[in-house]
């Protein structure tokens, strides 16, 4: 998956949890949690949006390396390569 | 009209889900009701027929008003009588009997709406806010049902003795409900323009959907095809033609409404505890190892869709040591202090876009933590899609508050009144802990407890949280 395609999956994943947030237009290096505004559950809610979308089911312990956007886009073209 | 929290004054039926002739049940979903905060599912407490819908649709009444009457199945038992219509009892569907309910709200419920007007009747809040003014209530006309004065009456005697009521003129922010709000947004309606025609000239739904009927009836042809579903012919509304050209910033301003209604109501409320609640507080550093490591454990060999958040461990945690410590569960009612048998755990949400509802997870301490999880997931979704049931708003016997996502160490939280008791956890983090005589890092998390001194004292908040530090010591056993 190319970065352009990881960016809208988590951009459509969020706009579930967070209609309000423009991915375009935060931080993509600071910490996600405290820039999108979102809290665990949150959290939760997205990285299950994205198992649902794509059948990928990103483990707890790998969590660190969705930190930031830019972390979050990185992992999923990873992932989903 | 039930009271779904403490701060509740009114609320206006925005639909009815039965008719009458409709069997209901303990529980059902009778009407949605649209408050300050939010829209609400409203249950009935009665099972029977629905004999009449009282309050029609779009009309705001106060709380403790009749909605509709309920004739009992057979199960009441009470001796029958020649005319069942007189000798059945009015049950008031979802009627104030929840423990939230104002002190005086009996001078409201008027048996027949026409009484009402010989009566000069407010609630106590009301009473309280015009001696602060300095109000004369003698001399005032009240624009809610029956002529009750409500807050906004006072608000408005004092702040606006110029201008009329509730119109967004003279750069007011117009007051609307958060229904209104919604379809303002939707149809892009710039509520300035309106008229109110709620409680204090607050602008309702119904407002709203009238000008947009309006709007659209002057564009393609002339009034009266209008589609809007059983509007009212008074049009209250100007169409503002210009509001859907500029819909950013009408936007813009219509979050700034309902947040503005959100925060009136949380402010009333808080107010109202710092005013009447002696606060005690007390904090306790707990050791998490143990429940983190096996949450991690557990979350490992599950799904995504079955993971536990370490927030549900906190939660069924307190749920038992309130059933433990019963002083921190329960009410203070009438000058004495109710305590509850079932542990109904309030969950401190906060709404994107600011503001807060605690809605109740039923029975938190018997549920299973699986269970815990699905219901704190379900109801924190219901909490921002603004799909709350009534019972879940009024239900809450203790609230916990989880600030630990936004980083800081510890909350000290304002007791819901009538609640005695708030529960708050801060950030769960690696810190430097002396363990076994040796310097370890461990995650730890400071738990607080904020709690009406009326009804326990020190010593048994300390109980309650020594009993939350030790039950967290044994997850598996949570």
């Amino acid at each position: 998956m190319t970065r352009d395609d990881a960016t809208a999956l988590l951009a459509s994943s969020l706009h579930e949890i967070a209609p309000e947030v423009d991915l375009g237009g935060v931080d993509a290096d600071a910490p996600i949690q405290e820039e999108l505004d979102i809290d665990s559950m949150d959290f939760l809610n997205l990285v299950t949006a994205i198992h649902t979308r794509t059948g990928v089911d990103i483990p707890e312990r790998d969590y660190p390396r969705l930190a930031t956007v830019n972390a979050f886009v990185d992992y999923l073209a990873a992932v989903l390569a | 009209m039930p009271s779904l929290g403490a701060d509740m004054e009114r609320g206006t039926i925005v639909e009815w889900r039965v008719k009458p002739g409709d069997e209901v049940r303990r529980g059902d979903i009778v009407a949605v009701v649209e408050t300050e905060k939010s829209d609400l599912e409203i249950e009935t407490f009665e099972a029977g027929t629905i004999e009449r819908l009282v309050v029609p649709e779009g009309s705001e009444v106060v709380v403790g008003t009749v909605l509709a009457l309920i004739h009992p199945s057979e199960a009441g038992g009470a001796p029958s009588g020649p005319s069942p219509r007189a000798t059945a009892p009015e049950l008031k569907v979802a009627s104030v009997t929840g423990p939230a309910a104002p002190p005086g709200p009996k001078a409201v419920t008027p048996p027949a709406a026409t009484a009402a007007e010989a009566l000069h009747l407010y609630s106590p809040v009301v009473r309280h806010l015009a001696e602060t003014l300095g109000v004369d209530l003698g001399t005032m006309r009240g624009t809610g049902p029956g002529g009750t004065i409500t807050r906004s009456d006072v608000e408005n005697a004092v702040a606006a003795p110029t201008g009329p009521v509730g119109t967004g003129a003279g750069g007011r922010r117009p007051l609307a409900s958060p229904r209104a709000q919604r379809l303002a947004r939707e149809h892009a309606i710039d509520l300035g323009s309106l008229l109110g025609t709620g409680a204090g000239g607050a602008i309702t739904g119904d407002d709203v959907q009238r000008a947009t009927a309006a709007r659209q009836a002057t564009e393609p042809s002339p009034p009266g095809a209008a589609s809007a579903p059983s509007a009212p012919p008074p049009a209250t509304a100007i169409p503002a033609p210009t509001a859907a050209a500029g819909a950013s910033p009408a936007g813009r301003r219509v979050a700034g409404d309902r947040q503005a209604s959100l925060r009136a109501a949380v402010a009333n409320l808080m107010a109202r505890s710092k005013r009447e609640i002696p606060h005690y507080y007390l904090s306790a550093t707990v050791d998490l190892q143990a429940a983190t490591a096996w949450a991690e454990e557990q979350n490992a060999g599950r799904p995504v869709t079955a993971r536990l958040l370490p927030a549900v461990l906190l939660l069924k945690a307190t749920a038992l040591a309130a059933a433990q410590v019963t002083e921190m569960n329960g009410y203070w009612v009438n000058g004495g202090f109710e305590p509850h048998a079932e542990v109904h755990l309030g969950v401190a949400v906060s709404l994107r876009g600011g503001g807060l509802l605690a809605p109740a997870i039923r029975d938190a301490d018997r549920l299973g933590l699986d269970e815990l999880m699905e219901r704190l997931r379900d109801v924190v979704s219901r909490a921002r899609a603004g799909s709350l049931r009534s019972s879940e708003m009024s239900d809450p016997t203790i609230t916990v508050t989880n600030l630990g996502d936004q980083g800081v160490d510890s909350v000290y939280g304002v007791v819901y009144p009538p609640q005695v008791a708030l529960v708050g956890f801060g950030r769960i983090s690696e810190r430097p802990c002396a363990v076994d005589g040796l310097l370890g890092v461990r995650p730890l998390v400071t738990a607080t407890l904020a709690a009406d001194h009326r009804a326990s004292d020190g010593h048994r908040g300390a109980r309650f949280l020594s009993t939350i530090d030790r039950l967290l010591q044994e997850p598996q056993r949570l």
